[in-house]
This record gives C-alpha cells, structure tokens and sequence, in this order.
C-alpha cells in the first residue's frame, strides 16, 4: 500500500542503523511511548539493528493498558444488564476486570457489540431506540476526537439511549510523570506520531526544557522508527534537548485544529487513574458539563468503584519502563494471552503481549534477565 | 489502538457537510471515512485514518524526507571515508 510498504525498505534501514552505529558513543536509555511503535520494535526487530549501547525502553501508551480495573468493572457492570446493547473496540475485550471481562459477558448472553468506531455505536443506538447503547470511550488523545463527534452528534440529535463510559488518557502528564519519578532512566523520548498528529508538539518544547530531554515526534513505520532514533541519539551525543519532528508527512507543530476544537468542547481534563501507575494530576478527559447527560457512569450508577490489581502482575513497572516482560515470573507461565493476568499481556500494542508473540522463546530461559534490560540484546 | 493508516479519498458525499462522509480505498478496500477534521482534504488525497476519521491530510511533499535524509546520510559518511581514505598516503 502506498505510504505504507516503502517505509519498510531494508536497504534504507540498514543505512539508518549504519548512522546511529556512528553515532552512538556511549550507553543511551531512549523510550518509544506509543504501543504501536512497541509492537513496530518488536515486530520487525528493529532493536536487533541497534548498537548494544542504546536501550528501548517501551513507554505507557497503550490505552488497553492503562484503563483501570475500575472502568473494567464498570463496563462489565453496565454490559451485564438486560436492555443495554454494550459497544467497545475489540481489543478490550479480553480485558481482565477484578472477576470477569466483557467477552465472559457476551458468553453469557449479554449484548456486547465489537465496532470499528465510536459512530458505529451511534448508529446502532439510532436503530434501536428500545435499548441502552453505551460505548466504551478509551484511548488517548488520537481517539478522544472521534469519541467527541459521537457524543456531540448525540446531543445534536437527541439520541438520548446513548452514553460513552469515558476513560481518556493524555500522553504529556505520563511522560512527566515518568521524568519526575526517581526511578527514572529515560534519557530520550520517541512521542506518539499520531497523538501529535492532533495536538500537536508545543506541550513537549517546556518538558524538553525542564528535564532537558530530546523528544522526536516519530511515525510507526520501521524507517520512521529507525530515523527518530537516530535523531534523538544526534542530540543526546550533541547534549541537545529539543523537539524534532520525524513524523511531518502527518504532524504539524500545531496539531489538528478542527478536532482540538471539538475535543475542548465536548471534554475536559480531569485526573486520571493509569492501571498498574496510579492517578497522575491532569491525565485524563471526562466530559464537559454539557454532555454530563451522557456520561454512562452517572447513568448506570456505577461510579463508585474500587478494585485490586493482581499482585503477581508487574505491568504498572512495564509501562514506566522500570522491568521488561520477561524480568517478570508470570510472564509465559501463569501469563499469557489467552488467560492475561495484567493487561498489557491482552492488547497486541501491550509490551508483554508483543514479547510473548515474539519473542517468548528467545527470552524464555536463555538470557539473564539483566541482559534483557537493553533493547539490542534480547 | 493509536493504528491510523493512510488511503486515497475517492469521493466526497457532500449531504451532510459536518461529517463531510468520503469513500476512502485502504488497497484493495474501500471504507467509510469522515473528513470532518480535514477540511482541506479532497478528492485524490492521502489521509491518514483512525476509527473512522481522517486525522490529517498527507503532505506529499513530507512523506519523502525519510528517503532523502537517508540519502544526505549516505552521502555524507562517503564524503568522510572518501576523506579519511584520501587522507591516507598514498602507496
């Protein structure tokens, strides 16, 4: 496909990993935030062609992820009642609650649609005025524009059988939070292309600055991936911390004016619970006043829960980039995709999921967990 | 669940100008897309796509500079083993 497929030239990769073999003239820790560029890592082995010295570490954007146990409870509450047709992206699923997830609803008679997008769940809503539609709105700022039409659309329309179980996220309070933690080893950071692609970068420049980090907005191919590495390595050996932009066939420095707007319109930030992280100030969207009428926590009453994360499951120090999967004892053993402990082992943009489709048996026993820690040697 | 991927918008449904409903082809597929956020989008354009919505209109002219860095790259470590082999003496 065009715009997909030469971004996968390996002639032009190797010249990439030819540069930053160059370049690279001591040991640097740099993080790729965005799930999808995890699995792009993992995927093609894009680690593989690096030097031993540079380390990926693999950052929390993967909404799966990081949607806390108490949404899934919540979802699992609201789908298990009769009348209520419950839509979600498929990924989440498989999604493991504190007792159950939606597909082991959906196995016993509840109404849990997959749709590719939230107006699909608009739709169904429009087609069945006698039933409750509520649609699981998670994702990060990439999604949250979508979610808002559906929701503004809604009130336009006067659908009122439809709501969206909100739990948005936003990728520059975890990336701070990352910094700000003493346990951090983050030197760089490839930012999420497609998050950038609507809001653009100027929320990155004053992070740059204060923990004088590089950040390069980078695109999901192997060769974007590859060039935002070797650009980010050009400026910690030049002791530079800027913003670059890898990824300018789809960000401009002012992102996506159009869905701003609407996303400012139909949401607001609000604190956020990140899965296996805890709450981090400001990290999230929650509807906006106005649309308060279809928030479907407040119209099921389920938003007073509380739940336990499994203890035997480390994901909340993947996704700070603090452990590897394989550093953890369930990993392959009592975890695995089909019975997930935690949920990055469920999406296939979750760090655990993407080693063990590709990775488990080279991880499995041969390498010292010690030697995992850098991207190139596992 | 960030996955957005580029296709070719192959017409515009003008019926209902805030959607602004295109038919995009993925390859071989064709799906509904709405362009509400690319308004500069038209027919025979690139757009990037994320459940159901363009995100941004390709720029063309961007979608190259991977490519031609590379080459600069390229170019650039020749001229410095060209150097550092001219320096050398000579035999």
């Amino acid at each position: 496909m065009k715009y997909l497929d030469e971004y996968r030239d390996a002639p032009t990769a190797r010249k990439y990993a030819k540069a930053i073999a160059r370049e690279t003239t001591r040991p640097w820790t740099i993080m790729e935030v965005c799930g999808g560029q995890t699995h792009a890592i993992v995927r093609f082995g894009i680690d593989t062609l690096l030097p031993p010295q540079i380390s990926l570490l693999h950052g929390p954007g993967c909404p799966v992820c990081v949607t806390p146990l108490e949404v899934l409870d919540q979802a699992v509450a609201i789908a298990s009642r009769p009348g209520v047709i419950f839509c979600s992206f498929g990924d989440m699923l498989r999604v493991p609650g504190s007792e159950s997830d939606l597909f082991q609803v959906k196995s016993n008679g509840g109404d849990v649609r997959i749709v590719y997008s939230p107006m699909d769940a608009l739709r169904i809503a429009r087609e069945n005025p006698g039933k409750e539609v509520v649609f699981l709105a998670v994702g990060f700022e990439t999604t949250a524009p979508a979610n808002a039409m559906a929701v503004h659309r809604a009130k336009e329309e006067g659908i009122a059988n439809f709501s969206v179980l909100v739990s948005h996220v936003l990728v520059p309070p975890a990336m701070e939070a990352i910094l700000g933690s003493h346990q951090n080893r983050v030197q760089g950071f490839l930012a999420a292309g497609h998050v950038c692609t609507i809001m653009g970068y100027t929320e990155y420049e004053p992070l740059a600055r204060k923990y004088h980090v590089p950040i390069v907005v980078t695109g999901f191919e192997p060769l974007d991936i590859l060039q935002g590495v070797y650009l980010c390595v050009r400026q910690l050996e030049e002791g530079r911390a800027e913003v670059e932009n890898q990824y300018s066939r789809s960000v401009r420095r002012e992102g996506n004016r159009p869905a701003q707007e609407l996303l400012t319109r139909v949401f607001t930030v609000v604190p956020r619970k990140w899965r296996g992280i805890g709450e981090i100030p400001a990290s999230g969207l929650g509807l906006a006043p106005p649309y308060a009428a279809f928030d479907a926590a407040r119209r099921f009453r389920v938003d007073d829960r509380h739940a336990e994360e499994n203890p035997d499951c480390i994901s909340g120090l993947v996704l700070q980039g603090i452990k590897k999967p394989q550093e953890c004892p369930a990993f392959g053993t009592k975890c695995t995709p089909l019975h997930p402990l935690g949920a990055t082992m469920v999406s296939s943009e979750g760090a655990c999921a993407a080693y063990y489709k590709y990775r488990r048996h080279a991880s499995m026993g041969s390498a010292p967990p010690g030697a995992t820690a850098g991207g190139a040697s596992s | 669940m960030c996955l957005a991927i580029p296709g070719r918008v192959e017409s515009i449904d003008p019926s209902d100008p805030d959607l602004r409903m295109a038919r995009v082809r993925f390859g071989g597929i064709i799906k509904q897309v709405s362009l509400a956020y690319t308004p500069e989008a038209c027919v025979g354009d690139y757009v990037i796509v994320h459940v159901g919505f363009a995100i941004s209109r390709l720029n063309e002219a961007e979608a190259q500079q991977v490519f031609e860095y590379a080459r600069q790259i390229g170019e650039l470590e020749q001229l410095k083993d060209g150097t550092a082999a001219g320096g050398a003496p000579a035999q």
